[in-house]
C-alpha cells in the first residue's frame, strides 16, 4: 500500500467516524473515512443521497451540527493542523482562508439583505488585516475573475441569475486564496451549459491559485471532467478509490459498476439500464457486514460476517470488498 | 406509417405579467407517434413544463391547436375533457410535493378511480389499487402507508400507479426522474420503459438530462426561449447537432468515461428574458455564428433532411 508522505498532504482523515444522535436512533453517518489529499490536487467525492459525503466535507471546518452531530473517532489535519484540537479562535481563522466551502445551493448560500460586493469584501477584511476600501477593491478584482462585471458589485443577490450567484459564491470562497477548496455539489443546481461554464471557471481559477479541491458529487461525468482522483462513497465509507483510471477503466468494487450501469451514458446506447436494486440501508441501522452486501449481486453469506477491510490492489487503488481475498474474482465491469 | 397520437400546430402560451407579456411558449408545432417517446429538452425556464401543461390544458393554450386522436381538444368543453384526460395523464417532477401528504397510498392511487366514477365499489377499487401496485413494483404491504414513510422512489411508483389508473395512451412526464439518485433513478426509467412496452404508452417526456434522453426518447425536440428549435430522431440529432444551440448544449454533458476527449462549445452568457422578446433568433445574443440577418429575421422551422427539423439561418 502507497502511503504518502505527510508533508505533502494538505489533507489527512484517518478513520473519521460521525454519528448523529437523534430522538429516533443513531445515525452512523461516516463509519472510518480515510482521505490523504496531496496539495494542488482534487478529489472527488462520489456517492449518493445519504451516504455521508457532505458530512465528512463539514468536518473538515469542523462545521457538523452539534448536536445531534458527534465526532465518534478520527483525527482530521488540515495543512499540518490538528483540527479536532483547534480552539475556536483559531478555527475561525480556518474557515474561509485555509480552507473555504462552496455549497450546492446559491439561492441559499448569500445573504439577500447585503450586496454581492458586501458579502466578498466582508470575507476579505476578516482574514487579511486590510481597510474596508482595499477589500472592496479586491473584492471588485474577484467578481471580475469569475466573470462578473465589477459594476455589479452593489448589487443584490436576487437581481443575479443562479449561475450568476453561484459564480459570486466562488469568488468568495476563493477570495482569501484558500489551499483547500470543498466543493459540495456545486453545479447540481445549474443548467448543462451553465454548469459547463462554471466547471471551466473553477478549473481555471485553480490552476491560477494551485489549490487543492475536494469536489463533492453523485455525477460520474464531472468527476471525469475535473478530477485527479475519486473516492466511491457508500454508507459511510469509501468503498473504492483510486486515479480516475483506476476507477473509472479499472473498476473493481460491485457497487461502483451498478452506478456506472445505472448512468444513461451518451457514448454508449444501450437497451436498457442495470440498476441496482433495492435501496440504501437505513443508516439507524447498518448491517453488521459489508453495507452494500443487501444489494450486491456478488455477494455469498460470508460477506454479511464483518465489514470488509482495505484491499489495496495497487500503489494507488483500494477496495473495500472481501471477495477479492478469492484469487479468481471478477465482477462483470471489463476494463475499458 | 405509425398512426399520429398527437398533433400540436403553432401552440402558443402567453403569460400577462407586470413587466410585458412572457411568451413560455411561441408558435411550437410537432407530432407524436403512437407508442413512442418524444424527448423535450432544455434548460429551465425554456417553456418545456408549460408545453406540457398547455397540451393537457392544465394551463389554457393562448392559440393553436392540439389534435389528440384526431380532435382538437382545445374545442372541448369541461365535461368532455374530463372524460379526455382519461386517455391523458401527467408525472410530476416532484415525489415529495406531488402526493397528498394527508393521503394513504391506497387513497392517492384510487383517487382519480373514484373521482372519474370508474370504480365507485370500495372494495373493487382497492382490488384494482393492489393490482396497480403490482405494476409498479410497490409491496403490497404499503398500501396504508403515508408518501412521508417512503423514499423517493417509491413515491415516484406511486405517482406513475397513480397516471395508470385510468389506463391512459398518452402521459407527459415532467422530469419525472430529476429529483432520484442514479440507482434509483434507472429503475425508475426501466419500469417506464416495461410500461411503454406492455402498454403501448405514448410518452412526452420532458427533461433538462440530456444523457436520459437520449437514452429514452425515439425523436428528440430541443426547445430554447419558448420556440421549438430543433427536432430530430433521437440517434441523429445526437450523431449530427445541427442549430448551435443543439451543438453547445451536447458537448456541454459530462461523460462518465475517460477514453474520448470532447472539444467543449462554451457559450456565453445566459438565458435571456422571455418577457416582449426581441424579434430576430432568440439564440443570436449567444450564438458564435450570429449574423446580422438572425438580429433581425426570426428563422423558421425547416425540414433540412428526412425528419430532422431546425430552425436556423445557417440552413439555408
Amino acid at each position: 500500500m502507497a502511503q504518502k508522505n505527510p508533508k505533502d498532504l494538505i489533507l489527512d482523515i484517518k478513520d473519521l467516524v460521525i454519528h448523529y444522535e437523534t430522538d429516533d436512533g443513531t445515525v452512523e453517518a461516516v463509519n472510518g473515512i480515510d482521505i490523504q489529499l496531496e496539495y494542488g490536487k482534487t478529489l472527488g467525492l462520489v456517492g449518493e443521497t445519504g451516504s455521508g459525503k457532505t458530512t465528512t466535507a463539514l468536518s473538515v471546518l469542523r462545521l457538523v451540527p452539534d448536536p445531534p452531530g458527534v465526532i465518534k473517532n478520527g483525527s482530521i489535519f488540515l495543512d499540518g493542523k490538528d483540527i479536532m484540537n483547534l480552539p475556536q479562535k483559531e478555527l475561525e481563522a480556518v474557515r474561509g482562508h485555509l480552507a473555504s466551502m462552496i455549497f450546492q445551493d446559491p439561492m441559499t448560500s448569500l445573504n439577500p439583505v447585503f450586496t454581492v460586493g458586501d458579502q466578498i469584501s466582508e470575507v476579505i477584511a476578516l482574514h487579511e488585516n486590510c481597510s474596508k476600501k482595499e477589500a472592496d477593491e479586491k473584492a471588485g478584482d474577484m467578481l471580475e475573475v469569475v466573470g462578473i462585471p465589477r459594476e455589479r458589485f452593489a448589487e443584490y443577490p436576487h437581481q443575479f441569475s443562479g449561475g450568476m450567484k453561484q459564480r459570486v459564491v466562488i469568488a468568495m470562497a476563493l477570495a482569501c486564496n484558500p489551499k483547500l477548496l470543498l466543493a459540495d455539489e456545486p453545479t447540481t443546481a445549474l443548467d448543462v451549459t451553465i454548469q459547463a461554464q462554471v466547471l471551466e471557471t473553477m478549473k481555471g481559477l485553480r490552476e491560477k491559485f494551485g489549490s487543492a479541491m475536494i469536489m463533492i458529487t453523485h455525477d460520474l461525468g464531472i468527476i471525469a471532467e475535473v478530477c485527479d482522483e475519486v473516492s466511491v462513497v457508500y454508507a459511510g465509507q469509501i468503498v473504492e478509490h483510486g486515479t480516475l483510471v483506476d476507477v473509472f477503466n479499472h473498476t473493481r468494487h460491485p457497487y461502483t459498476e451498478g452506478l456506472f450501469g445505472s448512468l444513461p451514458n451518451i457514448e454508449i446506447k444501450r437497451n436498457r439500464l442495470s440498476p441496482i436494486p433495492g435501496l440504501m440501508p437505513d443508516p439507524t441501522d447498518l448491517p453488521k457486514g459489508c453495507c452494500f452486501a443487501p444489494r450486491c449481486k456478488y455477494a455469498t453469506p460470508d460477506c454479511e460476517k464483518a465489514r470488509p477491510a482495505k484491499k489495496w490492489l495497487s500503489d494507488t487503488h483500494y477496495v473495500r470488498c472481501s471477495r477479492y481475498d478469492e484469487p479468481n474474482f471478477k465482477i462483470e465491469r471489463e476494463d475499458q | 406509417m405509425a398512426n399520429k397520437i398527437l398533433e400540436v400546430k403553432n401552440l402558443k402560451k402567453y403569460f400577462q405579467t407586470p413587466k410585458g407579456m412572457l411568451h413560455a411558449v411561441d408558435d411550437v408545432t410537432f407530432t407524436i407517434e403512437e407508442g413512442k417517446t418524444l424527448g423535450v429538452v432544455g434548460e429551465s425556464g425554456c417553456g418545456k413544463s408549460t408545453t406540457g401543461r398547455a397540451i393537457l390544458r392544465l394551463h389554457e393554450p393562448t392559440s393553436g391547436e392540439v389534435i389528440f386522436n384526431g380532435e382538437n381538444i382545445l374545442t372541448k368543453n369541461a365535461d368532455e375533457m374530463r372524460l379526455l384526460r382519461r386517455q391523458m395523464q401527467l408525472i410530476f417532477q416532484d415525489p415529495y410535493a406531488s402526493l397528498d401528504p394527508r393521503n394513504t397510498v391506497s387513497e392517492i392511487i384510487g383517487e382519480p378511480l373514484k373521482l372519474q366514477k370508474i370504480i365507485p365499489d370500495k372494495a373493487k377499487r382497492l382490488e384494482k389499487v393492489y393490482e396497480l401496485m403490482e405494476t409498479v413494483g410497490l409491496a403490497e404491504r404499503l398500501v396504508n402507508t403515508y408518501p412521508h414513510e417512503l423514499d423517493g422512489g417509491r413515491r415516484q411508483r406511486i405517482g406513475i400507479a397513480r397516471a395508470l389508473a385510468m389506463e391512459p395512451k398518452f402521459i407527459v412526464c415532467d422530469e419525472p426522474v430529476s429529483a432520484l439518485d442514479v440507482s434509483i433513478q434507472a429503475q425508475i426509467l426501466n419500469l417506464m420503459q416495461d410500461l411503454q412496452e406492455q402498454m403501448g404508452l405514448t410518452y412526452m417526456f420532458i427533461t433538462h438530462d440530456l444523457s436520459v434522453v437520449h437514452h429514452f426518447a425515439d425523436d428528440i425536440a430541443v426547445m430554447y426561449l419558448g420556440q421549438l428549435i430543433e427536432k430530430a430522431p433521437s440517434g441523429m440529432l445526437f450523431d449530427k447537432p445541427t442549430h448551435p444551440y443543439t451543438q453547445a448544449l451536447l458537448s456541454a454533458i459530462p461523460v462518465p468515461s475517460l477514453n474520448k476527449k470532447r472539444e467543449r462549445i462554451l457559450l456565453k452568457g445566459e438565458i435571456t428574458s422571455p418577457i416582449n422578446p426581441k424579434p430576430g433568433c432568440r439564440f443570436a445574443a449567444r450564438c458564435p455564428y450570429a449574423t446580422d440577418r438572425c438580429r433581425s429575421e426570426e428563422p423558421k422551422l425547416k425540414e433540412i433532411e428526412p425528419n430532422h427539423f431546425v430552425a436556423c439561418h445557417l440552413c439555408d
